[in-house]
């Protein structure tokens, strides 16, 4: 019990520095053919505050972030980005508003090297209006050097690269522009202990700085450990959202596969009825 | 420190010194499979043509001559230009089957505003007539080509539809353009662009100047990349390699000048020249075999010593040059090219990343279509006319040219200076192939085959270097 009024102290303090969401999806649906693959969905983000989504395979997690990055144009609900209400048709739309993505697919162009990906869309430019590949390499360099220190495969086209390579790639490509809102779809699926170790590092990291963060994760273990909140999906819906002190793991679990709303969180559309 | 040096020294050398010069070159080794290729091509030519009538060559026949090697060059220019838009066009994993009509119907295009409309309306010989000319070819290139990107990118119909819908079509509109005659004859400074008059060539001292200014530019690049590199503590070539790329471009250089400066004047047109210049003829004694011409008498005859004059680069290869370095640029110095690219390797990741790939279709479509209007000028200028069959199935050579030249029909792969060598490649085959006398239906199937095999070889190149 003490430890809940703890909890709501410091949520109090928090509203008061910023009661504006970063982000604020409300009511957000998108179907693919039949398939209602986001139906309702919302959830919201502040500044300094990472935010889980879970859910079973095929739940529309990565949907519900590609509606918010521009990837896929929704077909009902709203977008906030500050408490004003954002025009997100495409993905140059949500860049400008300072949200990045690292996708679950990463989304590279594979017969290009490390540099050029991480610069896509944004490269530099030499005084004559020309392609800066060298200075878009002492900056690939240094950002890698923080990811994954052993990186060294700079000259190489990104299909070369191991999988956890690549998603460093991406990673570093998401950071590299000073996003104000970061989401990362899966970001250490491919990685060796250390180099997640080094992810967790620099989440914590860009929580100090006052970034937003959706993490989407299956591992229940980092998202107790990384994450302030999260909200879980089922078919498209979603469950409920609560505070990472407020449930158990297990209660989490039953969240994510049975649809169940524990007391301790707030139920979505798409929660069991009991 | 030294212990790690000499060790990987020793390990340097055990590799061969080929393997150890292309590493700290860093040259393409496909590029040089091709080149080897090629210099293979032309060697069994030259033989091959040395058996059925022994000529001049290098090696007893009449491929290896600079007459050939000249004429070899100025026949490659139309395809040659095409295979750079082609290459961009592939690698975006589109193709453009309607390049040949596209031609024809440009070339047409372009014939009938010179014959029949401004020369009628403002005098035969007016100079406004070959600047309108090139603009309207130029201009109707760039657009048939956008409206091929536009149909493919907001339209959504795959380009292959697109353009073999365009293949058939535009040769209708070029037939119907010129009711099916021969258009001519065109422009006498529009003739120019063409290449087979001496006033098109550049002479030996404009082309020596030429060539020195390449070198000088080849050793600016290598000077300056290297500075680059040392500016952010990147890893550098080592010095040997340097001074090796810049011996091997300005060999290559200097080398193909000396063949191109070494081409004379046919018989006729000296002749011409120096009766049109009141030039002196000096006298000597008749040569069949000779290149210059003398006075035996008061007849004009062929002599080894006497009044010559050679070709230097003629037009189109200077245009082609022109385009070969203005494409490589594009391709890998500017944001535009790097888009090509990445689009090629992954349509999804370049439109997540923000870049516009519908409007960069129509963008290299319509820059595809511009090289067909370059194309088009010069083999209509150099034909002094046009008809609907001009270009005919030149999309075929194109793309097989780009093919040969390592670009990949799955997308994202391809340079500039391959498609090149790939069009030097098909010209020399066809070419050589003539000198021997074969039939057109013979030249066909090598044809074919050499496509064929030289994709099956880089699929094996690329899985062995993977
Ligand atoms: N482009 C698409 N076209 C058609 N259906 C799609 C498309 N993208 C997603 N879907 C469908 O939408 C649903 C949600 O998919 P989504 O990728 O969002 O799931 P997810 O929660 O990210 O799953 P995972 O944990 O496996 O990554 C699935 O049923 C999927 O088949
Ligand atoms: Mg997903």
């Amino acid at each position: 019990m003490a430890n809940i009024e703890t909890v709501n102290e410091v949520n109090a303090a928090d509203a008061q520095a910023a009661n504006v969401p970063l982000v604020d999806i409300k009511d957000v649906s998108i179907a693919f053919g039949g398939i209602k693959a986001v139906d309702h969905a919302s959830v919201d983000l502040f500044p300094g505050e990472v935010v889980a989504l879970l859910g079973h395979n095929g739940a529309g997690k990565s949907t519900l972030i590609k509606i918010l990055s521009g990837a896929y144009p929704r077909d009902s609900g709203q977008i906030f980005v500050r408490g004003e209400e954002a025009e997100i048709s495409n993905p140059r739309d949500a860049k400008a508003y300072g949200i990045e993505t690292i996708y679950q697919t990463l989304a590279l162009a594979d017969n290009v090297d490390a540099a050029a990906n991480l610069f896509l869309g944004r490269e530099l430019m030499t005084r004559w209006g020309t392609l800066d590949d060298t200075a878009m390499e002492a900056e690939a360099r240094k950002v890698m050097g923080r990811l994954n220190p052993n990186f060294k495969r700079f000259k190489e086209p990104v299909s070369s690269l191991s999988g956890g390579q690549r998603q460093s790639v991406a990673i570093a490509r998401a950071i590299l522009f000073n996003a104000r809102i970061l989401i990362m779809d899966e970001p250490t699926a491919a990685l060796g202990p250390q180099e997640t170790a080094q992810v967790g590092e620099l989440i914590k990291q860009l929580k100090k700085d006052g970034i937003g963060i959706f993490l989407i994760s299956h591992d229940i273990e980092d998202v107790f450990d990384l994450c302030d909140r999260l909200a879980v999906m089922k078919n498209g819906q979603m469950v409920g959202s609560a505070k990472v002190g407020d449930v158990t793991k297990d209660e989490v679990l039953g969240m994510i596969i049975l649809g169940k709303c524990p007391p301790g969180a707030t139920p979505g559309p798409g929660a069991l009825d009991e | 420190m030294s212990t790690e040096n000499t060790s990987a020294q020793s390990a340097a050398e055990k590799k061969g010194s080929i393997a150890r010069f292309i590493e700290g070159t860093e040259l393409d080794t496909r590029m040089l499979g091709m080149v080897a290729a090629l210099f293979v091509i032309w060697i069994g030519f030259d033989i091959a043509s040395g058996i059925i009538r022994p000529g001049a060559g290098l090696l007893g026949g009449t491929f290896l001559t600079p007459r050939n090697l000249w004429t070899l060059l100025v026949q490659t220019s139309p395809i040659a230009v095409m295979t750079t838009g082609m290459v961009l066009v592939i690698v975006m994993r589109h193709i453009d089957l309607s390049v040949g009509s596209m031609l024809s119907l440009v070339a047409v295009a372009g014939a009938v505003l010179q014959v029949f409309i401004l020369a009628p309306a403002i005098g035969v010989g007016h100079p406004i007539i070959w600047i309108a000319a090139i603009i309207a070819c130029l201009a109707l290139g760039a657009l048939v080509g956008a409206f091929n990107g536009f149909l493919t990118a907001y339209g959504k119909i795959p380009a292959f539809i697109v353009t073999l819908g365009g293949l058939i079509a535009y040769s209708g509109v070029a037939f119907l353009l010129a009711r099916g005659v021969t258009v001519a004859p065109l422009d006498k400074s529009f003739k120019l662009i063409g290449g087979n008059i001496p006033a098109s060539w550049l002479g030996p001292f404009w082309s020596w100047v030429l060539a020195i200014v390449a070198c000088l530019l080849i050793v600016f690049a290598v000077v300056n990349g290297r500075a680059q590199r040392k500016r952010f503590h990147f890893p550098l070539r080592p010095v040997w390699a340097e001074a090796s790329l810049i011996a091997i471009g300005s060999v290559a250089v200097i080398g193909t000048t000396w063949v191109i400066n070494s081409y004379p004047w046919p018989f006729g047109l000296i002749r011409d020249y120096a009766l049109e210049n009141n030039l002196t003829i000096p006298a000597g004694v008749e040569n069949r075999a000779g290149d210059a011409i003398c006075m035996a008498g008061d007849k004009i005859v062929r002599c080894t010593e006497g009044l010559i004059f050679y070709a230097g680069y003629a037009v189109p290869v200077l245009i082609v040059l022109a385009v070969g370095i203005v494409m490589s640029f594009i391709a890998s110095r500017t944001r535009f090219g790097r888009y090509v690219y990445s689009i090629g390797g992954n349509p999804e990741a370049a439109e997540l990343a923000g870049i516009n790939t519908k409007l960069m279709t129509v963008k290299v479509f319509a820059l595809m279509g511009l090289l067909v209007g370059v194309s088009a000028i010069i083999l209509s200028a150099r034909l002094d006319a046009a008809t609907n069959a001009l270009g005919q199935l030149s999309e075929l050579y194109v793309i097989a040219a780009a093919v040969i030249g390592g670009t990949s029909l799955a997308g994202g792969v391809g340079t500039i200076y391959g498609a090149l060598l790939g069009a030097l490649m098909m010209q020399s085959i066809q070419s050589g192939m003539g000198l021997l006398n074969l039939e057109a239906a013979f030249q066909n199937i090598v044809v074919g085959v050499v496509l064929v095999i030289a994709v099956f070889l880089d699929q094996l190149y690329r899985r062995r270097i993977k």
